[in-house]
């Protein structure tokens, strides 16, 4: 391996219902269709050097994901942004290539801004549901694991959380049916709380309940800025001036 | 009239069910049509799980040689899981095509892959989910042309109330065919309505049409006769058969799928047909003779299918794949050509006495060196010579003790319990044979690191083949004979810990049985059965074997039949059988005198390499065996 690659790719539309295995098998073929020279491990079964970085749950999508590749000869990033994005389905798009520095990837996703879209739902409630979860030292909530039922605290890895209102964003046409938009920053912590985690709460101590399943986006993913509370773009370690 | 995409309302229920992703799509490769452009519209349906049906050969070659025709259009869809036919029902969404998600009831064809007959109680969901009358006679206009294909459909006789029509063989020739005939009646202004079609599709002789015929049946419930009762319609329905695989090279595009599948590899149909002549192989019997593809369309299609899909395993697929006449070269040119770029090759199917180290050894070098599967079949010579798997004890121990010295550590064996005239010792020879197969390993490596699984499954009398007359084993004696042999290897103090076992209870194989030589009154159980809530009847977690029983029992009552009398009863040489007017080309004595044979343990060469022993196929299909060696070989690709 001479060079580690890092990936800022979308999960759009009707493919946010791939799950994180249907993402790396077809990156893997995505990879052998756009003949990029990844790395393989060595020994008895070779597998391909690409790594994934917290990926967003199945049926969620994403405008922030992350993923590392391993190739045997030098590249250009560019070139492999373009090439590996029209081998990838539309729907997973390639946003962003960039020569790795030094230092984990996975290390630097300390935190998401999610936003939920939550058609039918009342702003009013919201905001109540909002301020009452604020309010709350902890909320415990529950989710089915693969090692059965678990109990954690949903409420310390919520950062910021804010409320709009979908109709107000849409200027000079007639409102549509209401639809409320959470906005939240939510810091990686183990368990995770998912954004699905943190509306159970906000059902749990405001009997807060949308009509139907929210749209999960996760729109940015990165270090975060103590100043500004939110994340930091992960990149800008490459970025920053200076030899590599 | 265009027509709506269903996927707005469909995707506000994906998230309530299980791998959603299998419902949504788009495909690497599949393709989707302007609707008004197109004349004749298809919807292709594999009735299982996407994860079975995606991959399936015959569906992705239909989708796209129909696609690439002008005025044409295909779609697919599959099998959806019950917790999404809940949603589907209580929200209203009829069942839709994966492609552009339009709902399946508006197209002209809905045409069916059937390789398994377990998929009919899913047949009948997709049919109703669609909103499309089960009954044939009940259709109207606006509803599609049912349509069915594939190796089930050459006995379609226990579903044929459900469908309109039915296809025997090779299906690239006959779907360009029945295109033609829906362009021409659509552009005529549809003269007469689907009766005028389904007339125009069984006058051709290539397509049977079930309505058109009657059955009577004798007062002790065998068949009198089956003859069609409009004149037009021919008395013998014809198999189709591709002559030429070079000029078919299909799949040139493979779907890559982005739900997981259970192949995950670009698959290459290296021939067809086999003429090996095992007795209980219905899949042999129905596809000869054996036409090969060239080894340069091989190498050809290797390298468009893996461009186009980036799979990193091909698989060489036929019926007996080491039984090509250049099988060696392929193996190696390939492996050559992919040394280096982690490309895996795989082989289905491979026979004892066509297997050869050299070639495994190709087989592997790009990749692991996990297991080898050969399939005796039957655990006795003498069973062996009954079923025509002409192979012996010496060539097994040879193959495997080879095998194991040479690197490979886990050796699966095939077999079948519940072959005709099979009685206990027969079953019971697979312990002694396994036993030998693993001191024949330690004694090769010198090393106690070898195993051995046997897997066995119940014996299952096919239509067109000469077992057809045989009378079913009981799932009792099957599920007996199982728990022997299974103490018998279990029991064993030296052997029995390198010995796995793999089986299954004979039960689901009567209702195969019931399903495989079916005729028309079993559709009355299958619909009874999709009431009582079957689907899915090829996985075992949704198969119930009391509730096919309970609803034979139910409709058979008072009458002449019974499952038994389908399954466990020998027929006698004249009965009429439910797919006797359905021809595969198979000459109706020559199968019997193979069956008399059979039960002589008499064997028959393969006409491949010994003369023509009249078995009928070519002279009534007009066709020919095909066969290299073309004396070729395949040039390394150069690298960019
Ligand atoms: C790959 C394979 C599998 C794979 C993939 C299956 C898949 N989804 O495709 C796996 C491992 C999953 C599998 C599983 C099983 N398989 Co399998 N499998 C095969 C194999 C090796 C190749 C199939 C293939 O792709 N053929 C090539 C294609 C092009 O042929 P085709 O599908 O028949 O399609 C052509 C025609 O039939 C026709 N056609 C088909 N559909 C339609 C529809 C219409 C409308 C029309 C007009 C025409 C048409 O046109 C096509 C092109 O000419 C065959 C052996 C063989 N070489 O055929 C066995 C074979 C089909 N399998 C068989 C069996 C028994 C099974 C299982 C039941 C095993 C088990 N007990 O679990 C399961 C059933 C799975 C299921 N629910 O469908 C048997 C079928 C038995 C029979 N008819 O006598 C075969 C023939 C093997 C054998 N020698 O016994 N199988
Ligand atoms: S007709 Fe003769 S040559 Fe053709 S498949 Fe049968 S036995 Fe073989």
């Amino acid at each position: 391996m001479v060079q580690r690659l890092r990936v800022r790719y979308a999960k759009r539309g009707r493919l946010r219902f791939t799950s994180h295995r249907d993402i790396s098998r077809a990156v893997e073929r995505a990879v052998r269709r756009a003949g990029i020279p990844v790395a393989f491990s060595a020994g008895f079964s070779p597998h391909p050097k690409i790594s994934y970085a917290g990926a967003a749950p199945t049926g969620v999508a994403s405008e922030a994901e992350y993923l590392e590749i391993g190739v045997s000869r030098p590249c250009d990033p560019d070139r492999i942004r373009a090439d590996l994005d029209v081998s990838l389905p539309p729907g997973l798009d390639v946003l962003e290539v960039i020569e790795a520095r030094a230092g984990s990837l996975a290390d630097r996703l300390e935190a998401s801004v999610w936003q939920l879209r939550l058609p039918g739902a009342d702003v009013a409630a919201a905001e109540q549901a909002v301020k009452e979860f604020e309010a709350a030292d902890r909320v415990e909530v529950e989710r089915l694991t693969k090692k059965g039922m678990r109990r954690f605290d949903a409420r310390q890895a919520v950062r910021s959380m804010a409320v709009m209102d979908d109709r107000e964003r849409t200027a000079g046409q007639e409102p549509g049916p209401p639809c409320v938009i959470l906005r939240m920053v939510v810091r990686h912590e183990t368990p995770a709380v998912r954004p699905d985690d943190v509306l159970m709460g906000l059902r749990l101590v405001a009997g807060f309940a949308p009509p139907s399943p929210p749209e999960v986006t996760r729109l940015a993913q990165g270090p975060l800025d103590a100043t500004t509370g939110e994340p930091a773009d992960p990149f800008d370690v490459e970025r920053a001036d200076g030899d590599l | 009239m265009s027509v709506e995409s269903l996927f707005p309302r469909l995707e506000a229920l994906l998230p309530k069910v299980q791998k959603p992703i299998q419902y949504v799509g788009g495909e690497l490769n599949s393709t989707v049509k302007d609707w008004d452009e197109a004349t004749v519209r298809w919807a292709l349906m594999y009735p299982d799980a996407y994860e079975v049906g995606l991959p399936n050969q015959g569906v992705q070659i239909l989708y796209e040689i129909l696609n690439e025709l002008p005025e044409t259009m295909a779609e697919r869809t599959y099998a959806v899981w019950p917790d999404l036919e809940a949603l589907m029902r209580s929200e209203g969404v009829p069942q839709f095509t994966v492609d552009a998600h339009r709902p399946v009831r508006a197209f002209d064809v809905l045409g069916v892959s059937f390789s398994t007959e377990l998929g009919y109680t899913n047949l009948l969901t997709a049919l109703d989910l669609a909103g499309i009358p089960l009954d044939a006679v009940d259709r109207t206009d606006d509803d599609p042309i049912v349509l069915a294909g594939g190796h089930a459909a050459f006995n379609p006789e226990p579903i044929a109330d459900f469908l309109d029509a039915a296809v025997l063989g090779d299906g690239e020739q006959i779907a360009i065919a029945i295109s033609e005939v829906i362009r021409e009646w659509k552009g005529e202004g549809a003269p007469g309505g689907r009766d005028e079609l389904l007339m125009r599709l069984a006058s051709t002789g290539g397509v049977y049409v079930p309505k058109f015929y009657d059955v009577e049946y004798h007062p002790d419930g065998r068949i009198k006769r089956v003859v069609p009762n409009r004149s037009g319609v021919p008395s013998r329905v014809f198999k189709h058969t591709v002559m030429d695989l070079d000029e078919w090279p299909y799949p040139k595009k493979p779907l890559v799928p982005l739900a997981e599948t259970v192949h995950e590899r670009f698959s290459v149909e290296i021939f067809r047909g086999c003429t090996r002549g095992c007795r209980f192989c219905q899949a042999g019997m129905i596809t000869r003779p054996v036409r090969e593809r060239s080894i340069t369309t091989i190498g050809d299609m290797v390298e468009a299918g893996l461009k186009e899909s980036g799979f990193s395993e091909v698989g060489l697929l036929s019926l007996s794949s080491a039984d090509h006449s250049e099988i060696g070269e392929v193996a190696k040119g390939l492996a050559d050509r992919y040394e280096g770029t982690q490309t895996g090759l795989s082989l289905p199917s491979t026979r004892v006495d066509a297997f050869n180290i050299d070639l495994a050894n190709e087989f592997s070098r790009n990749g692991r060196r996990s297991g080898l599967t050969f399939a005796p079949e039957g655990g006795s010579e003498r069973m062996r010579k009954v079923i025509n798997k002409m192979v012996t004890e010496e060539d097994l121990i040879r193959t495997v003790t080879t095998a194991y010295s040479q690197g490979w550590r886990q050796v699966k064996l095939y077999f079948m319990c519940g072959l005709p005239t099979e009685e206990d010792i027969d079953v019971l020879g697979i312990a002694d044979l396994a036993k030998k197969v693993i001191k024949a390993g330690r004694e090769a490596t010198g090393s106690r690191d070898v195993r051995c699984t046997v897997s066995i499954g119940g014996f299952v009398p096919k239509p067109h083949t000469p077992f057809q007359w045989a009378a079913q084993c009981d799932h009792e004696t099957v599920d007996r004979r199982l728990r022997e042999l299974r103490n018998a290897l279990r029991g064993d103090k030296e052997y029995g810990k390198a010995i796995g076992y793999r089986y299954h209870d004979g039960k689901p194989s009567i209702v195969e049985g019931l399903l495989s030589r079916g005729d028309r009154r079993v559709g009355s159980v299958i619909r009874a059965v999709w009431e009582d809530g079957g689907r899915f009847d090829g996985w075992s977690e949704h198969f119930s074997y009391e509730r096919w029983m309970t609803a034979a029992e139910r409709v058979f009552s008072g009458g002449a039949v019974d499952v038994d009398w389908y399954t466990t009863r020998e027929r006698e040489e004249h009965e009429v059988l439910p797919w006797d007017h359905l021809d595969a080309g198979l000459d109706r004595e020559w199968l019997w005198q193979d069956w008399q044979d059979a039960v002589s343990d008499v064997e028959v060469e393969d006409c491949r390499w010994t003369p023509c022993y009249d078995c009928g196929v070519c002279p009534t299909m007009g066709t020919e065996i095909q066969i290299g060696p073309t004396g070729k070989k395949l040039l390394p690709l150069t690298v960019v």
